[in-house]
């Protein structure tokens, strides 16, 4: 049953040695390409592996060294884990395409085009990776040293070219995670003085043990150092702040990566180590507050890039709603409504960088009439964003869908708040993009006797809407389309990972083995 | 296991500091509040491994209890992360000065913009010019 457990470490060290190769490579251009892009369609590749064998033999798990469970790092893939780094590989790739058909002088206009492209491949590499052991660790403290990788990671890529801009943000961004880490460190701390043990499968053993009162302060521990990470109301302000001024692609992969990695942490820690749900209550006024605090923010917002900053937080709402519900239909829910969502932001972010190579800007009043200037530009904005707002036949519809259906069967008031509030949010959410639409894609271009007329971006592969740069984006819109096609199968295994889930016991049999524990 | 008092004070105090030091607006200082946050936590690692004792390798040392090397082991991992991101943030507080001459941290401009225009209550669409000459626009055609 655990025949492909080989493969399991394959996604943290395939990018690990590609970083290790670009970086050997600084200055060959090519050869970064080649590699960054065959590294990650390996890893694409396994992952789809990985998914087969844990759907179909169980959860694959790797014990690192040889080391027993109770002493070293277990490294486990199951549906779940299995799913995120599928989707997470996908996106980076489109990304990576991205930048690469942004061409190597065009990267960044905010330093004339001069900034450190060198360092942007290798780095891309060591972010995946992060993710990567973040999403397939069995071991609390092996996880911290994930998010501590894809944090140093997307600190240098935050401040990519070091302009005043990107230090200012880049300094909130950076202390913000970092008190973060450490709060999860002091969790950890705590939770070794509790338990003795930091592997998640023992803990999940030894946590029912410990008294009511001394777990509690440990949950309460853990789940604020992953909401802040997955800019969950009220330790939410930093996102918006720090996100918009870095380039495109950079913004794009934040966007879709770097918070769900703290939800992927709550989705873990909630299921397996507290499954009693005693702070759900709370974690429900959580995610109502940020739903509509997020999309109150992002209704004000004239910049598109910061519009998809706080709709990006107001949707973490979502996710925390189907976690917090605790029943397998709002896991379920909440696991894919966590795969459209990665996409679809990743790809409206890219989108808005095209906005900014036709336009050169992206503060939607300085823009108009883009739909008549390049049609396709507004096809590949208005079919992610309405996809994001939840309109149907499209996924973000779907998933919405299925939060609903799990709220309604739970039954209980503070449910039924949060389903009216999701329906408000959805609204407001249209209303967000409706208003970009409006405002940027209809109406007139701007004419030169307003002093504003548009400047196109410098382009390194000719036009803005070279092929390099189209290509990548209209094939992540049509994978965001067809997460729609294949609902279908992709619930059916979201439904059999929350199940599991749930029952913690094909976890714990995997990682303990049969007998007394 | 009953924790060493000592330990956790010292924990506490330079915990509480760093958080103190973190909320400034200098990079500098934040940066001191960071190093000593990580360096109570460190110590807080130093309590949960227990009581001192023997050197934990098999065979060492006369058959007494053994200390417990895993939150040892975790500590040294803390430390050399702490290190890199110290190293980080330095360099990111140079950059600072380079360009501004200065360390403090700033508003964002964006955010600036919206509370100004929300203290004077200013509800206007920041594009109603446009909006003025589609409605007179409209208003052509319509006669």
């Amino acid at each position: 049953m655990n025949d492909f457990s080989w493969m399991v470490p394959l996604p943290v060290v395939l990018p690990l040695v590609g970083a290790g190769i670009n970086l050997a490579a600084v200055g060959r251009t090519r050869v970064q390409r080649l590699v960054s892009m065959s590294i990650l369609t390996a890893v694409l590749a396994i992952s789809v592996a990985l998914l087969f064998a844990a759907d179909q033999l169980g959860p694959q798990v790797v014990q690192v060294g040889g080391w027993a469970p109770a002493e070293g790092v277990v490294l486990i893939v199951d549906r779940l884990s299995a799913l995120m780094v599928i989707v997470s590989t996908v996106v980076t790739m489109g990304v990576l395409r991205y930048s690469i058909g942004q061409g190597r002088s065009s990267f960044d206009n905010e330093s004339d085009g001069h900034a450190p492209l060198p360092v942007f491949h290798p780095t891309m590499l060591v972010l995946s990776a992060g993710v990567s052991t973040t999403f397939i660790s069995g071991d609390l403290f092996h996880m911290y040293v994930g998010f501590e990788m894809l944090l140093a990671a997307s600190f240098v890529l935050l401040t990519l070219g070091g302009t005043e801009a990107r230090v200012r943000a880049g300094v909130t961004y950076v202390f913000v995670s970092l008190l973060s880490s450490m709060m999860f460190l002091i969790a950890i701390a705590m939770i070794y003085a509790a338990t003795g043990t930091v592997n998640l499968a023992i803990l999940a053993t030894r946590l029912d043990m410990i008294p009511d009162d001394t777990s509690v302060v440990l949950h309460v521990l853990l789940i604020l150092g992953f909401c802040v990470k997955a800019a969950v109301f009220p330790m939410s302000g930093w996102l918006p702040d720090s996100y918009p001024t870095a380039p495109a692609p950079v913004t794009a992969v934040f966007a879709g990566l770097l918070t769900k990695v703290g939800v992927y942490a709550l989705i873990r820690t909630q299921t397996l180590l507290f499954p009693d749900g005693t702070l759900n209550a709370v974690l429900m006024w959580a995610a109502l507050l940020t739903m509509i605090v997020g999309i109150l923010g992002a209704v004000t917002q004239d910049d598109i890039k910061r519009m998809l900053s706080f709709t990006l937080v107001s949707h973490i709402g979502y996710l925390l709603f189907g976690i917090a519900l605790g029943s397998a239909a709002g896991v379920s829910a909440a696991i894919f409504y966590v795969l459209h969502h990665i996409t679809i932001q990743t790809t409206l972010f890219l989108v808005t960088g095209l906005v900014e190579r036709v336009g050169g800007t992206t503060a939607s009043s300085h823009l108009g009439g883009l739909a008549k200037v390049s049609p396709l530009l507004g096809i590949l904005f208005f079919v992610p964003a309405m996809n994001l707002a939840g309109i149907p036949p499209f996924s973000g519809f779907l998933g919405k869908v299925g939060l609903l259906q799990a709220g309604v069967e739970d039954g209980t008031w503070l449910a039924l708040v949060l389903v009216i509030g999701s329906v408000v949010t959805s609204l407001l959410t249209l209303y967000a993009v409706a208003r970009v639409w409006g405002r940027a894609f209809w109406g007139s271009a701007p004419q030169a006797e307003d002093g504003m007329t548009y400047t196109p971006a410098r382009t390194g592969n000719g036009r803005a809407m070279g092929a390099g740069v189209v290509l990548p984006t209209v094939s992540l819109v049509a994978f965001g389309l067809g997460l729609t096609l294949v609902a279908g199968p992709l619930f059916d295994i979201t439904d059999r990972a929350a199940l599991d889930l749930l029952l913690r016991e094909p976890y714990l049999l995997a990682v303990l083995g049969e007998g007394p524990r | 296991m009953s924790p060493n008092i000592a330990l956790v004070l010292v924990a506490a105090t330079l915990i509480g500091t760093g958080v103190y030091l973190l909320l400034a607006r200098s990079i500098v200082r934040a940066l001191v509040g960071f190093l000593l946050m990580g360096n109570g936590i460190n110590i807080l690692f130093m309590v949960s491994s227990g009581p001192a004792g023997e050197v934990p390798i098999l065979g060492h040392g006369d058959g007494d209890r053994m200390a417990d090397p895993i939150p040892q082991a975790l500590v040294l991992t803390a430390i050399v992360i702490t290190l890199a991101m110290v190293a980080f943030v330095l360099s990111l507080a140079h950059r600072a000065w380079q360009l501004g001459r200065d360390d403090l941290l700033e508003d964002d401009e964006e955010s600036v913009r919206i509370h100004r225009r929300a203290e004077e209550n200013d509800l206007s669409d920041e594009s109603r010019d446009d909006a003025d000459v589609i409605a007179a626009e409209f208003a052509e055609e319509d006669e």
